[in-house]
């Protein structure tokens, strides 16, 4: 048994050496497959990244008049802090407002002094809220406004509500979202297949090269694991040579596009690539190990059938 | 030994070189020769002893054992009970003349030991010690059909089943490798041989079956090649 597995393994490193141009050829696709699929993952990732932090510039802000009451303001903002649809609500109180409106305009000798010649703080508190999704800001937006319609006329306590004015580029950035969610995944899995069957393709050609010997070997009443067995090793380090090809072909690629990624789509790459590595190796080899393995054990079956 | 038993074989693409209800037997220790012209048959019928191929009807022995009810599980085991030899010789390319030999050994599940020992024995019997470090392609054709048959030897065989054995050879040799074939049978081990050879078949003076068509037309226990 041992001996039996001990000549199976002599015989695939024996192999891959031996049919060199062969393997050669095999590892260079499975490499292009690889770093195919690895560029998806990272173009995964930076897609991501972006899209939650446009959606995280997207709010629906609520201002109340300057003189509505805490108490009815604390039950509004509990209210939507409550909505299943919403992520985040931030609260600015009046005098929060105040001293952004001063930071704001500081300099601005005119707005300051107009503020001092009031003699009270005109402005009043708001309320940011966050939804999950960009689609659920219709019904966040729909709640206030009937919170807004239910008030009492004397006494308002919403002064405005700007998701009508925000409303056009929410519904933009909506549609956007979804079709380059959709776009992506569906390009993922065009390439994912195409890489695969590439794969497959290239290993069942090297596989083709070796009918003879398949041939011969059974005539010599090799049994069908002694046969199949350096093959499915010689998958397996084209997977994994492959593997490491990528990971390697990747760190110069990533450490000169991260600072760009990083400027415009606010994630470094490559501090990705070397944060989340150990996920990234087992991601890539374990495609390439399981690509190889299993397009070189498909392959001699065809040969081994009687 | 083998006993073919009413066999025919009939193919659908309507080759000729089936087989038309063949009956005959080997015994144990024999040195048949089976001679016919090209399309006869000759190659099917040995390939039916391998279980390279299968019968149309009728049945085929090997000693008590129907060839073509192995599960395909067994087939290995059985396969090893019968050293091949090729007129293309069917060397493994990538593999020296040493490991070719020692190949048929590895997949026998033979010790290191023994293949150290045995593979050197039978490199020698055909004269090829001093090629054992030599891949197919830097032999001639006749080192290589003598690679071929101390592969097909080294296992210690039953039977030697010899596809036109010297069909690719010089006349030296072919007639090394006829040589070879009747010392192994001289040594114990059962040969049955096609040939194209007159040559060949009258040196050996042994059995001959000469087919035809498919059918055995002649059976001569001390033939000559009668055409």
């Amino acid at each position: 048994m041992l001996t039996g597995l001990r000549r199976i393994v002599k015989a695939g490193f024996v192999g891959f050496w031996r049919n060199a141009y062969v393997s050669l050829a095999s590892v260079f696709v499975l490499t292009i497959a690889l770093f195919v699929i690895g560029s998806t993952m990272f173009l995964d990732q930076l897609l991501t990244t972006s899209l939650n932090t446009i959606q995280s510039k997207v709010d629906i802000n609520v201002y109340f008049v300057p003189d509505a009451p805490l108490d009815e303001i604390d039950r509004i903002r509990d209210a939507v802090t409550a909505l299943p649809e919403v992520a985040v609500v931030t609260f600015t109180s009046r005098e929060d407002a105040l001293e952004e409106y001063r930071s704001r305009n500081q300099g601005n000798e005119i707005a300051l002094q107009a503020l001092e010649e009031l003699n009270e703080n005109p402005l009043g508190a708001t309320i940011a809220v966050q939804a999950r999704e960009t689609s659920q800001y219709e019904s966040v937006a729909r709640y206030l406004d009937e919170q807004k319609a239910l008030e009492d006329v004397s006494s308002p306590v919403i002064d405005v509500i700007n998701y009508a004015r925000n409303k056009d580029s929410i519904d933009t950035l909506t549609g956007i979202i979804a079709a380059v969610e959709r776009t992506s995944f569906f390009v993922m899995i065009v390439l994912l297949l195409a890489s695969t069957l590439i794969t497959f393709n290239t290993i069942r050609l090297a596989i083709y090269t070796s009918r003879e010997e398949i041939a011969i070997m059974r005539l010599v009443g090799a049994s069908n694991m002694f046969i199949r067995g350096p093959f499915m090793l010689q998958g397996i380090m084209y997977g994994l040579i492959a593997g490491l090809f990528t990971l390697a072909l990747f760190y110069p690629l990533l450490l000169w596009i991260g600072p760009e990624t990083a400027a415009f789509f606010e994630i470094n790459l490559f501090d990705y690539y070397m944060d989340n590595f150990q996920t990234i190796f087992g991601v890539l080899v374990g495609i390439g190990v399981t690509l190889g393995l299993v397009s070189s054990t498909f392959a001699v079956a065809r040969y081994l059938r009687t | 030994m083998i006993y073919f038993d009413n066999v025919s074989k009939h193919y659908n693409d309507g080759r000729a070189s089936g087989l038309e209800e063949i009956t005959f037997q080997v015994a144990p220790k024999e040195f048949v020769s089976i001679v016919g012209h090209s399309g006869a048959g000759k190659t099917t019928l040995l390939k039916m002893i391998i279980a390279e191929d299968f019968p149309s009807a009728g049945t085929v022995f090997y000693e008590s054992l129907d060839i073509h009810r192995i599960p395909r599980s067994k087939l290995p085991q059985y396969r090893r009970k019968i050293g091949t030899i090729f007129q293309d010789f069917k060397l493994l390319p990538h593999k020296t003349a040493y490991e070719n030999v020692a190949f048929a050994m590895e997949a026998n599940g033979r010790t290191d030991d023994e293949i150290a020992e045995n593979v050197p024995q039978a490199l020698a019997l055909v004269d090829l010690e001093d090629k054992a470090f030599n891949f197919p392609h830097e032999l001639s054709g006749g080192e290589k059909q003598r690679v071929a048959i101390a592969r097909a030897i080294v296992n210690q065989p039953d039977i030697i089943i010899a596809d036109e054995p010297t069909g690719n050879l010089d006349p030296i040799a072919t007639y090394e490798v006829v040589q070879i074939l009747r010392k192994i049978n001289d040594l114990g081990t059962t040969v049955i041989m096609t040939t194209h050879n007159k040559g060949v078949v009258d040196e050996i003076e042994r059995r001959v079956i000469t087919m035809d068509e498919g059918r055995i037309i002649r059976d001569d226990a001390d033939g000559k090649y009668v055409l």
